[in-house]
C-alpha cells in the first residue's frame, strides 16, 4: 500500500498520477470535486476553454476501445488548452511487436507530458507510472478489472450533486462487481468518503472474492438488497459472462438482477439511479428507468469532462511546481 | 588428490551425524569421519571453524534454460550459480527446446553439465510426447539415457485416462512421476491467487481448488496404478492436507514445496511486484504457516528452489503480461536457514528436507556424506550476513524478489567430486 501511495502522490504529497483511489485520501477526494465543480462552470460558458495546459502534450494512450472515457477526456484536455493526441494501439504499435516500454520511450522523446492509458491488464497504468520519465503523468482511464478512478470520481461527483453529503447515504452497486474496475473504484471512493453501508448485488457468480475485504454488504436477492438506498448504480453486463459460465442467460438476469420501476418502488423515494454506460437496455436496466426522471446517466457523462479536467490540471500542477521550483 | 576438512560441524542428517570432527576426502570420495585414517596425508586442508560441513544440496527443481532459452540461462551460468548456493545435485524439469523426450536431449545436458562441472545435473523425461498431453513417451529409452523420473512439468495432461495410462506406465518402469498440480480449468487466466490481495488488484485468481482438485484426482490414480508420484511445488494448506492423509494411507506419494512460497504470501503482491509473480501462485499467510508445519512434520521432503532465470524484459510488462518465476538457486540455502531462525525447523530437518530426502525422491546417490560416498559437500557459515544483489549474482536471470534482502547464512565452499566448485571471496 505504502508503494501506491508513494508512487501517485510527489515529495509534497500533491497528486502527480491518478492510478486508483487507493492510497489517497478524504480530502485530496474532496479537492478533486471541488475542483471540477469550478470547471464545470467553463463547460457552461460560451468559450468553454481556460489556458491551464497550455503548450502541453496529452497522450490518450487506448490499448482497449472506448468512445465516451476516450472522448471526455479528450475533451477535458483541449478544454484545459493541452494539445491532445489519440493513439488507438490496437491498430499500432503492439502488433508490430513492439514492447510496451519501448512504445512509451518513443513518446517520451517526442517530449509529451502527460499519459493517459487504457489497457486490458490490471497494473498497466501502474506499469507505465514506475517506468515513465520523472517529468510524466498518468492518468489511469481503465486497467483490466482493477480501477477506473476518473469513472469513479465523475460518480461521486454526481452524487454529491444529488445527495450533498455522503456519510448518510447507503448505496448499492448491482451486476458484474468480480470483473468491474468501475465497481472496485467506486467502492474505495465511496468507503473513502464516509459512506457507511455500501451494497453489493450479484449471483455468487459476480461477486468478487473475498468481499469482506472492500468492507461492503452482500446480497444476492436485488429486492432486498435494494430497501431503502438512496443511490442505485448498475453496472454493464458483459457478453461474455454468458459464454463463460457466469450466468444462463440476459432472460433470467434481467428478471434477477434487472432494474425495473417496480423493484426500484423498494428504494427511497428519492433514490438516484447511474450507470457509467454503454447501457444494455433490458438487460441490467429496463429503458423506462434508464430514461426515468430518477436516472442521472447522461449528467454522469457531462460530468466527466469536469472531474477529468480536475484531475488532469491537478497531476499537472504537481508537475509544474516540482520542476521549477514552485512558480506558477 | 587427499583433503581433510577441518574445525567444522558436520551435519549428515543421513547417518545422524552432527558433531564437531573432520572429513577426510581421497580421490573424490569420503574416506573417513572423524579419526584420520592410517597413512592419510592431506594435500589440501580446510579449515571450516564456525561453520557447518554437509552434503552437497539436492534441489529437485532448476530450470536451466538450456537447450534452447540461452538468453535467460545456460547450463553452465546456472549450475555455476548452484555451486554458489551449495546445491551439488539438481534436476531439471523436460521444459526445455527441444523438449526431454528423447534420449539425445537428456543425454545433451547432462553432458554440456559434465563439460561445465559445476553441479551433477539429473534430467526428467517428458511424461508425454512434446509435452502435449496426448500420447506418452518412451519412458524406458529416457531413463536409460538418465532420467530420474517423469514430469510433465508446467503442462496439462490432455485427460484423467493419459495420466492413468503415463503413470502405469512410469510405473512399469520404476519411474516416480512429477506432478504439477493444477486443474488448468479451474486456473482459467488467472495469474494470483484468488484472495483478498487479487480480487483488490483486480487480476484474474487461480483459485486453491485448481490444485486441490489435481491432488485428489491424482490421488485417486495413484490408488490404482500404484504409481509413486511426487508432488512439485504445493502452495496450499489444503492440498497438503490431502498428501498428508495418502501418506498416513501408506500410498506412494512425496512432496516439495518451494523456498519462496516460505517466505512470501499475496500480500507481496500489492504494487503489483511482476517479481513476485510465480506458478503456483504465492498463498495466504495460514497456507504459508500450512507449508512450514508440513516441513516440521515430514510431510514435505524437501524444500525446492524452482529455479527460473529470466532475462529483464520478461518481468517488463503489466503484472498478467510478465513470465512467472524466481531466479533462485542462490537464495535456496539462505532462505531455508531463515526458516531455522523463526524455529520452525531444526537445522538438521532443515539439512534433511534440502540433502538426503530430495535425493531419495530422485533415487541418486546423492545427499549423504557415507563412507565411499562420492565427495559432494557444502560448508557454509549460518552466522554470516551478506545482501542479495544483482551484481554479484551468478545466475544469468537477476529476477528475484528478493533483491535486496538481508540475508544470513553463506555458502563459503562448495566442493563437487572432491574438486572445490566454487569458494566465497
Amino acid at each position: 500500500m505504502k508503494k501506491k501511495n508513494r508512487l501517485q502522490l510527489d515529495d509534497n504529497g500533491k497528486l502527480k498520477h491518478f492510478l486508483t483511489i487507493e492510497g489517497l485520501n478524504r480530502q485530496m477526494l474532496i479537492d478533486i470535486l471541488d475542483t471540477a465543480e469550478s470547471f464545470s462552470s467553463i463547460t457552461e460558458q460560451h468559450i468553454k476553454k481556460v489556458p491551464l495546459l497550455r503548450g502541453k502534450t496529452i497522450v490518450n494512450l487506448f490499448f482497449e476501445a472506448s468512445t465516451r472515457t476516450r472522448t471526455t477526456f479528450e475533451l477535458a484536455a483541449k478544454r484545459l488548452s493541452a494539445d491532445v493526441l489519440n493513439i488507438n494501439i490496437q491498430a499500432s504499435a503492439t502488433a508490430k511487436g513492439e514492447t510496451l516500454l519501448d512504445m512509451l520511450r518513443n513518446f517520451e522523446a517526442m517530449h509529451c507530458d502527460m499519459f493517459v492509458v487504457r489497457h486490458a491488464d490490471s497494473g498497466a497504468a501502474h506499469f507505465i507510472a514506475q517506468h515513465a520519465a520523472p517529468h510524466i503523468s498518468v492518468i489511469n482511464a481503465g486497467d483490466g478489472q482493477h480501477a477506473h478512478p476518473t469513472q469513479a470520481m465523475l460518480d461521486m461527483f454526481t452524487i454529491r450533486r444529488k445527495k450533498g453529503e455522503f456519510h448518510r447515504l447507503n448505496v448499492a452497486i448491482v451486476g458484474d462487481i468480480r470483473h468491474s474496475r468501475v465497481a472496485r473504484s467506486q467502492i474505495h471512493a465511496l468507503s473513502m468518503l464516509g459512506v457507511e453501508d455500501i451494497r453489493i448485488i450479484a449471483p455468487k457468480t459476480l461477486v468478487p472474492t473475498e468481499p469482506d475485504a472492500f468492507g461492503v454488504h452482500v446480497y444476492h436477492d436485488l429486492r432486498e438488497g435494494l430497501r431503502d438506498v438512496d443511490v442505485v448504480i448498475m453496472l454493464r453486463l458483459q457478453k461474455e459472462r454468458m459464454s463463460g459460465g457466469s450466468l444462463p442467460s440476459e432472460h433470467e438476469y434481467f428478471q434477477l438482477y434487472g432494474l425495473t420501476e417496480e423493484k426500484l418502488a423498494l428504494a427511497k423515494s428519492d433514490v438516484t439511479v447511474m450507470h457509467p454506460g454503454p447501457i444494455n437496455r433490458g438487460v441490467e436496466i429496463d429503458s423506462e428507468v434508464a430514461d426515468g426522471p430518477r436516472s442521472v446517466i447522461l449528467q454522469q457523462v457531462s460530468h466527466g469532462i469536469a472531474v477529468r479536467m480536475a484531475v488532469m490540471s491537478m497531476a499537472m500542477r504537481s508537475h509544474l511546481t516540482n520542476t521549477s521550483g514552485g512558480a506558477r | 588428490m587427499r583433503i581433510e576438512i577441518k574445525n567444522g560441524r558436520v551435519i549428515d542428517p543421513a547417518n545422524e551425524v552432527d558433531s564437531s570432527h573432520s572429513l577426510f576426502i581421497s580421490d573424490g570420495k569420503v574416506v573417513a569421519c572423524g579419526n584420520v585414517p592410517s597413512g592419510f596425508n592431506a594435500d589440501e586442508t580446510i579449515d571450516a571453524k564456525g561453520q557447518i560441513v554437509c552434503p552437497g544440496l539436492v534441489d529437485l527443481r532448476a530450470h536451466l534454460r538450456e537447450p534452447g532459452e540461452e538468453h535467460k540461462g545456460t547450463i553452465a551460468s546456472e549450475t555455476r550459480a548452484a555451486a554458489r548456493g551449495g546445491i551439488t545435485t539438481l534436476s531439471c524439469p523436460p521444459n526445455t527446446y527441444p523438449i526431454i523426450d528423447t534420449p539425445a536431449v537428456a543425454e545433451l545436458i547432462q553432458r554440456h553439465a559434465e563439460a561445465a562441472g559445476f553441479a551433477r545435473v539429473v534430467p526428467l523425461g517428458a511424461l508425454t510426447q512434446k509435452l502435449e498431453g496426448r500420447a506418452i513417451t518412451e519412458m524406458h529409452a529416457l531413463k536409460k539415457a538418465g532420467c530420474v523420473g517423469v514430469s510433465n512439468a508446467m503442462k496439462p495432461l490432455g485427460s484423467t485416462l493419459i495420466q492413468r495410462r503415463a503413470m502405469e506406465y512410469a510405473a512399469t518402469h520404476d519411474l516416480t512421476v512429477f506432478i504439477h498440480a493444477e486443474d488448468v480449468a479451474l486456473s482459467d487466466n488467472g495469474c494470483v491467487h484468488e484472495g483478498a490481495v487479487g480480487s483488490r488488484l483486480g487480476l484474474p485468481g487461480i483459485p486453491i481448488a485448481a490444485e486441490t482438485v489435481a491432488v485428489a484426482a491424482t490421488l485417486a490414480l495413484v490408488e490404482e496404478s500404484g504409481a509413486r508420484v511426487h508432488f512439485s511445488m504445493i502452495s496450499s494448506k489444503r492440498a497438503l492436507q490431502k498428501i498428508a492423509r495418502a501418506k498416513f494411507e501408506g500410498q506412494p506419494v512425496t512432496c516439495d514445496v518451494s523456498a519462496h512460497h516460505l517466505h512470501l504470501t499475496e500480500i507481496d503482491l500489492l504494487g503489483f511486484n511482476s517479481q513476485c509473480h510465480v506458478r503456483p501462485p504465492l498463498r495466504t499467510q495460514r497456507d504459508m504457516e500450512g507449508l512450514r508445519k508440513g516441513i516440521a512434520d515430514g510431510v514435505v521432503a524437501a524444500i525446492c528452489s524452482d529455479h527460473q532465470p529470466h532475462e529483464a524484459d520478461a518481468k517488463l510488462a503489466p503484472f498478467g503480461a510478465t513470465e512467472a518465476g524466481i531466479s533462485a538457486l542462490e537464495t535456496l540455502l539462505p532462505l531455508a536457514l531463515r526458516i531455522v531462525d523463526d524455529g520452525v525447523l531444526s537445522m538438521t530437518q532443515m539439512i534433511s528436507s534440502l540433502t538426503h530426502q530430495p535425493a531419495a525422491i530422485l533415487g541418486v546417490e546423492a545427499g549423504t556424506l557415507s563412507i565411499g560416498q562420492r565427495a559432494d559437500i557444502c560448508i557454509f557459515d549460518p552466522e554470516r550476513y551478506w545482501m542479495l544483489d544483482g551484481y554479484s549474482m551468478l545466475s544469468r536471470g537477476h529476477n528475484t524478489p528478493f533483491l535486496n534482502w538481508e540475508m544470513k547464512g553463506e555458502v563459503t565452499r562448495t566442493l563437487l567430486g572432491g574438486k572445490t566448485v566454487y569458494e566465497c571471496e
